[in-house]
């Protein structure tokens, strides 16, 4: 069973995901891009899966090319997950 | 084509603890980095001295390449930090890095992965995680070395292929400065197992080179990375030599898998190459680190190549194995092996091999039992051989002299 996507939820998850994948912790909130947090395609792969494994969102490499900030990614997996 | 290759810097990281002063004086004093049958680090913690990120971006033989590097480019005085530059074009400078098996154990952990959770799983890491170059490419990013680059895969005569190799590359101009060197990190039950079953490693957990009772030889890891430097463009910026390289050459036995060609005859070619091209006669070489396994083959295929490559003088020279203190480093062996010949000719002693008690009446020439030794030059300077023989009958043998 995943857990539902809402918005303080996934939030929390991707936060979480990006400190696990070495993102600053201090440095992150949905205003930071991912350049800032020197966060890579890699690492935006892993929190996919994480976000896969937690809500049952799949998110494609396409998906997430362009979006630049945490907050945008996190807006995308809710809106995918309602 | 007379351009020659000096060393400006060491690093290691070996069973004896971090770094390369720390490898000579505990090996020099006796003391074994061996325990419980096995040569584990167990002195590197990869967060002392990489970040989260950098650490779990690399493997275990990675991790331990990069602090070597750190240490051997500190040493040579090259700009390791954001603001400073390197003292060639980056496009000038060179990395070679060998391992004899790459990321196995990142290999292992994203297999289990897989047959627990999936395919899907899977993570994005694994691959750049278990490459052969990964080493290589890690150091290169991080000082942002961008002339030819790569990793050597030739078990455990990689260390020593990587810097031959990187040799070559200044000696044809190709390149002004090499980082080059060997790493390993294989300690997982699946390495273990298979080497315990072809009847290579030593069941009885112990690492006795030339010893009449030795019964194969004890695993390791470890890194050793040296800094290579043209010869009149290191004495151009004031770098301080610690070596040079002399001499190298490689040879194969193609004759078996696995075990040496017991003749020794491209063991003992590749040694009589190497000592040649460094310009000298055997009466010359001044020490012999041996590859000295600990294994029934090689430590009597060496001495056979020892004795066909050197004649009579080889029962003059002093041998002694690093294996005998930090096991058997695979891949990262010629590397540390090479940071331990070039600092026992800087310090003019060497090391015993520790552990060689009962002779092996066949294995008759000088191994040093017992005690570090000084060591007397021949000629102008110390010289020395450092031998390297993997699996594959793969010979690599660098020649060096003390600065």
């Amino acid at each position: 069973m995943t857990a539902k996507a809402e918005p303080e939820a996934v939030e929390k998850v991707i936060f979480d995901g990006l400190a696990e994948v070495g993102a600053e912790p201090s440095d992150i909130n949905r205003e930071a891009t991912f350049e800032a947090l020197d966060v890579d395609s890699l690492d935006l792969v892993e929190i996919a899966q994480i976000v896969e494994d937690e809500f049952g969102v799949e998110l494609a490499g396409e998906d997430v090319q362009d979006l630049k900030t945490v907050g945008e990614v996190v807006d995308l997996v809710v809106s995918k997950g309602s | 084509m007379n351009r020659r290759v000096v060393i400006t810097g060491v690093g290691a990281v070996s069973p004896l603890g971090i770094g390369a002063d720390t490898l000579i004086d505990r090996w020099t004093a006796g003391e074994s980095g061996i325990s419980g049958g096995l040569g584990a680090c167990r002195e590197f913690e990869p967060l002392e001295h990489l970040t989260k990120k950098e650490a779990r971006r690399s493997d275990r033989f990675t991790q331990m390449a990069v602090v070597s590097a750190d240490e051997a480019l500190e040493l040579s005085g090259f700009g390791t930090g954001e603001d400073e530059e390197l003292p060639y074009p980056s496009e000038r400078i060179g990395c070679i890095i060998g391992t004899g098996i790459g990321g196995i154990g990142s290999l292992q952990e994203q297999d289990a992965v897989l047959r627990e959770r999936g395919p899907k799983a899977v993570s994005p890491l694994a691959v750049p995680l278990m490459m052969g170059n990964a080493a290589s490419a890690a150091v290169a990013m991080r000082f942002g070395l961008k002339g030819e680059t790569y990793g050597v895969m030739s078990a455990c005569a990689a260390g020593a292929h990587a810097i031959g190799s990187a040799t070559r590359l200044i000696e044809s101009g190709r390149a002004d400065a090499a980082v080059a060197g060997g790493a390993e990190s294989a300690m997982i039950g699946i390495a273990l197992a298979a080497f315990a079953s072809m009847g290579a490693t030593s069941p009885t957990g112990i690492s006795r080179p030339f010893d009449a009772r030795r019964d194969g030889f004890v695993m390791g890891e470890g890194a050793g990375i040296l800094v290579l430097e043209e010869a009149e463009a290191a004495e151009a910026r004031g770098a301080e030599v610690i070596g040079e390289i002399t001499g190298y050459a490689a040879t194969c036995d193609a004759s078996h898998l696995t075990a040496p060609d017991p003749a020794g005859t491209q063991s003992a070619r590749a040694i009589s190459t190497a000592i040649e091209e460094a310009g000298l006669e055997p009466g010359d070489l001044d020490y012999i680190n041996a590859h000295g396994t600990s294994t029934t083959l090689n430590d009597s295929s060496e001495t056979r190549a020892l004795k066909v490559a050197l004649g009579s003088d080889a029962y003059g020279i002093p041998i002694s194995s690093t294996k005998s203190v930090i096991g058997h480093l695979m891949g990262a062996g010629g590397a540390v092996e090479a940071v331990a010949t070039i600092l026992t000719l800087k310090q003019g002693i060497a090391p015993p091999t520790v552990g060689l008690e009962e002779p092996d009446e066949e294995l008759d020439l000088d191994y040093i039992p017992g005690e570090a030794r000084p060591l007397t030059a021949k000629n102008e300077r110390l010289t020395a051989i450092s031998n390297s023989f993997g699996f594959g009958g793969h010979n690599a043998v660098l020649c060096f002299r003390g600065a």
